[in-house]
């Protein structure tokens, strides 16, 4: 269970103080995949990454399964993120090394016996679709394989949790249904508990089973996905909404 | 035909071992160089206020000791250090003399270059490495150095071709090499083939040390090429 309980975060700026969070609090059950999704600048990738303190909060705390981390540093916090996966908007893999070596990188950082890491990329990079190409480097694949050589180096440590950081964002829709086919897969087969901060209504949809709806810092809305897209209260709900029903219509309309 | 021969007869084994004498220079005082300017790099870049752990005063002190190392030109540099030289390698004549110049010379340019290639590193992929609870120190040698391989090639490739063109200046001291041929013999005795020859090698060298940096810097660059 993550706990983020009442975090701001605020940025010193030349321009003087921005608040990109404003006393947050969210609880994240075990199993969960939970949605968090706002307009761009709405402070969604900060919240995320107050999560595993990529970030760190100016005020609040992040208590994961009963202990507060807020304040760790150093090889306690490193040991920390061992349990905490985390997939990107660009997948951030290392274009210098093979995909093998992309996936075995979380093991090799906590000093793990390099045959058994490599047999465990292995078994990984199957489960994700992609066997034989481990010598491959990361600009020989698609972008969809790509985000799937992240998500198996997400998954090395055999994380409790997965941060899902505008996965699906750079793919085309198909390759998002795809990756997110996956990700859900990886929750129910693996029970790791999913945090997926996205801009599309869609994906939440597709995937989640709760949601919180986050605006300039602050959480408007949370709850069941099936209540909030029902019955959204919040300003911000309501336009996302409209503004889907909105793009889809167009869609609709461009294929017919 | 005649005058070729004759002009190896005179100056051949000169020539064969102005080259080497040149090549051991550029090699030691390169390695050196780097042994000396990439953890200065390293540890500048490390420091920034940007950087995995900024410390204004180290990186102040550091930036001041590279842009002062790069300010003074080498053959100043040269006659200056004699004293230091000697102390250090018993002598301040004859390769080894100029060796400790050359390596004094080029470490801050090493430092400055070393430190550009590693700001190229794309900072999401440290934010990766970090999500992954990698340290600092595993930050740097398994992704920034690594990432940024192509660029440090390309770094060393110009230093190389720099101190190259140092070593003619060494002659100065005694240093012996190409340039010191070309000057005692091409410029001191109007022995204008021996200029010519010694130009002529430098430039083959020259392109040779350059494109085989070149390739070697393709070779191990694995990111997507526009």
């Amino acid at each position: 269970m993550i706990e983020i309980k009442n975090v701001d975060k605020i940025y010193e700026t030349k321009e003087g103080k921005f608040q990109a969070l404003h006393d947050v609090s969210l609880t994240i059950n075990d199993g969960d995949i939970f949605g968090i999704i706002g307009e761009s600048g709405a402070g969604k990738s900060t919240l995320v990454r107050c999560i595993n303190l990529l970030e760190r909060p100016t005020a609040g705390q992040i208590v994961v399964d009963g202990v507060d981390v807020t304040g760790y540093t150093g090889s306690q916090l490193n040991t920390f993120r061992h349990d905490i996966g985390m997939i990107f908007q660009n997948f951030s893999l290392f274009q210098q090394q093979t995909v093998l070596k992309n996936v075995t990188f979380p093991l090799d950082v906590r000093g793990e016996d390099s045959k058994k890491s490599q047999e465990r990329a292995r078994e990984l990079l199957a489960m994700v679709g992609l066997e034989g190409k481990e010598g491959r480097y990361p600009s020989e694949l698609s972008g969809g394989q790509q985000q799937r050589v992240a998500i198996a180096r997400a998954l090395a440590n055999n994380p409790k949790f997965l941060l899902c950081d505008e996965a699906t964002s750079a793919l085309d829709s198909r390759t998002t249904i795809q990756i997110l086919d996956l990700l859900q897969d990886i929750n129910k087969k693996m029970g790791v508990t999913l945090v997926v901060i996205t801009h599309a209504l869609s994906v939440v949809e597709q995937i989640c089973n709760r949601v919180a709806v986050i605006d300039k810092g602050v959480i408007v809305e949370q709850g069941e996905v099936a209540d909030v897209f029902s019955n959204p209260q919040s300003e911000a709900a309501q336009f996302l909404l409209q503004h889907t029903a909105v793009s889809s219509t167009i869609t609709m309309k461009k294929e017919a | 035909m005649d005058v070729i021969s004759t002009f190896i007869a005179d100056y051949g084994q000169l020539f064969v071992d102005g080259t080497i004498d040149t090549l051991i220079m550029t090699c030691v005082s390169c390695f050196f160089a780097y042994v000396i300017g990439l953890p200065m790099g390293i540890a500048f870049h490390v420091t920034t206020p940007n950087g995995l752990h900024p410390m204004k005063v180290v990186n102040t002190i550091l930036g001041w000791i590279i842009n002062i190392g790069r300010s003074i030109p080498f053959i100043i540099l040269l006659v200056a250090l004699i004293p230091f030289t000697r102390l250090l390698v018993g002598t301040s004549l004859g390769i080894w003399g100029a060796i400790v110049p050359l390596t004094v010379s080029a470490a801050p340019f090493v430092a400055r270059i070393v430190e550009q290639s590693l700001a190229e590193c794309d900072p999401s992929l440290v934010e990766a490495a970090q999500a992954f609870g990698a340290s600092n120190t595993q930050i740097i040698f398994k992704v920034v150095l690594r990432e940024t391989l192509p660029s440090l090639v390309r770094g060393v490739a110009i230093t190389f071709v720099n101190l190259f063109g140092y070593t003619a200046m060494a002659g100065a001291v005694g240093a012996g090499g190409l340039g010191d041929i070309a000057i005692r013999y091409g410029y001191q005795r109007w022995v204008t083939e021996a200029m010519v020859v010694a130009i002529i090698l430098c430039v083959i060298l020259v392109i040779i040390f350059q494109t085989f940096g070149d390739w070697l810097a393709r070779k191990v660059d694995h990111r997507r090429r526009a």
